[in-house]
């Protein structure tokens, strides 16, 4: 199975709004996502359409966007995404 | 561990807002709907503390404080946000305190530290209770139950329990402050001794409530900045980290901004590490046992109020700040200047006279939102007074010390963090006991990079430092 892919923005809304945490994403996988996620960065992905710093931090999880991205929600993202028994 | 808090979006997403009003210059008008267009009656208002007009009157609060107001002077519940935003508008100086706790978003917490589980059995040998040395401890309907005016705090309640039911629940901003500045006042709610505060800011960063917060002087530089008249920023080597963009991006998103001159505090750090070695070598020729870095205000301030002993061997050279500040001056005769600051801290000891105003690394963040400044893409930009990679990893724990000992001098010990381990280091120093030469101290755990007042993940902060990682200080410009 190819790897997830994620991508953190690194826009300046994301950072103020808390996004940067976002980057360690790899140390705070569950040991049967570990290696299944390919992350990458990427300067503002102009996500906000308008809302500023609302909907902030932003992330594309298998290009689908994910909003006001926390931690546990963009891990339960991923972990949605794997076909059972994986 | 990666944690999200609820009550740094809020503060942040209120920055960005009020940030916004401020440069389309109509913030008397918006700012009393700023609280209801961020907590919209059918969204967010769900699953709060209480009610919805409750949360919008928490915000207010919240608000009022990044006005620059303290909420312990407010005379009237029914004056609007609008007649503050004038006065702050028309405001010349700043108000000296700090800190100002919002007593409403205060729970209170609990009553007690201890408290009984329903894991007690009511047991007969009743050791909890027969151990108290205060007799707190009564038993009613089968179950221990702490007295919460007579606990002491003492945990020997828990200690004597074979049951493991009687559990410690810390009061985090009381837990957090080294000082002993912050604690439970008449009214119930906690309240700051500002005689004791050493402005480290831990309270504010522990407070699950965001009960405590800053006195901003948001409205004053923003204020300043969108009629355009002229300022000189000076910003802390940790802002270079928050950002994964080159130095030279985020030097021309400050000019964008509008400031007229850009200058690193860094370049004060330079000056520094060279003045500390060279009067660390003067004191211990002269017989000094050892001596302490003297860059982080909040420890020198704790030296002040807790640990005296310690005051004759905190370094005498000036701060970075200090000495950016008058470079600045030299550069820019007359140019009020406006320090970028990691901290509360370092906002006392602007106060001090170094520079005219301060704003935080947030609050700068906010900023640049509003007027939708991509750091990244911005035009790249020297600094008016650049720096060394040297003074920039002062922002990182271990930048002081690591330039005390990169000239082959002698043994150095880092102390990032204060809390009761790092208390303890510090009284066996205060005692002659302590091992290094130099000692360097920073309140923030992993030093400034960790600040309250900053934004990025302190880990990732601290590689960029280290130019470890893309865009980092350390691969800015050159040394």
């Amino acid at each position: 199975m190819d790897p997830i892919e994620v991508t953190i923005c690194a826009g300046t809304a994301c950072v103020v709004m808390d996004g940067s945490q976002l980057a360690l994403l790899e140390e705070h996988l569950p040991p049967r996502l570990r290696g299944r996620v390919k992350l990458r960065g990427a300067n503002c992905l102009e996500l906000c359409h308008g809302h500023g710093a609302a909907l902030a931090p932003h992330v594309l999880v298998e290009g689908q966007p994910l909003e006001r991205a926390t931690m546990a929600r963009l891990v339960a993202r991923i972990e949605s995404l794997l076909p059972a028994g994986h | 561990m990666a944690r999200d808090s609820n009550a740094v979006r809020l503060r942040r997403e209120l920055l960005v807002n009020l940030a916004q009003a401020i440069f389309q210059g109509d913030l008397p008008e918006r700012a009393d709907r700023i609280p209801l267009e961020m907590l919209p009656r059918n969204e967010r208002g769900q699953g709060l503390r209480c009610c919805i007009h409750s949360e919008r009157a928490i915000l207010r609060y919240r608000a009022m404080a990044l006005l620059g107001f303290s909420i312990q002077d407010e005379t009237d519940e029914l004056k609007p946000l609008a007649e503050y935003a004038r006065e702050a508008l028309a405001r010349k100086g700043r108000d000296e305190r700090l800190l100002t706790v919002i007593e409403d978003a205060c729970s209170a917490c609990v009553q007690s530290t201890y408290f009984v589980s329903n894991a007690c059995r009511g047991c007969m040998a009743q050791s909890c209770s027969l151990n108290c040395p205060k007799q707190a401890i009564r038993m009613e309907s089968g179950r221990a139950v702490i007295d919460p005016a007579l606990c002491v705090d003492c945990g020997r309640c828990r200690d004597m329990c074979s049951f493991n039911a009687i559990m410690r629940i810390p009061i985090p901003c009381e837990e957090a402050c080294p000082a002993e500045a912050i604690a439970r006042g008449a009214s119930g709610k906690q309240e700051i001794t500002h005689d004791l505060c050493i402005a480290c800011g831990k309270c504010m960063q522990a407070c699950p409530f965001g009960a405590i917060a800053e006195q901003s002087e948001l409205v004053d530089v923003l204020s300043a900045l969108a009629v355009g008249q002229e300022l000189v920023v000076l910003f802390a080597p940790a802002l270079a980290a928050q950002f994964e963009a080159p130095l030279e991006n985020l030097v021309g998103a400050l000019r964008r901004l509008g400031f007229r001159g850009v200058v690193e505090v860094a370049a004060g750090a330079d000056q520094a590490a060279l003045a500390e070695q060279i009067e660390l070598e003067e004191r211990l020729e002269a017989g000094d046992p050892f001596m302490t870095s003297s860059c982080c205000p909040a420890y020198t301030g704790l030296v002040s109020a807790r640990l005296p002993k310690l005051q004759p061997r905190v370094s005498s050279t000036p701060t970075p700040l200090t000495l950016a500040a008058r470079m600045a001056e030299q550069r820019f005769p007359g140019v009020p200047r406006v320090f970028i600051s990691p901290c509360v801290a370092k906002r006392r000891e602007a106060l001090g006279g170094s520079v005219e105003h301060v704003l935080t690394i947030e609050e700068l963040g906010a900023a640049l939102v509003a007027r939708d400044i991509e750091v990244a893409t911005c035009e790249a930009s020297l600094a008016d007074i650049p720096a060394t990679n040297l003074g920039r990893r002062f922002a990182a724990a271990g930048g002081v010390a690591a330039a005390i000992a990169g000239t082959g001098g002698p043994e150095t010990e880092a102390i990032s963090g204060l809390g009761k381990d790092s208390l303890r280091r510090l009284r066996l120093y205060a005692s002659g006991k302590g091992p290094a030469k130099f000692l360097e101290v920073m309140a923030c755990e992993g030093g400034c990079v960790a600040g309250p007042c900053t934004m990025a993940e302190p880990k990732a902060a601290r590689r960029r430092i280290e130019g470890a990682a893309p865009g980092g200080a350390g691969q800015g410009q050159g040394a």
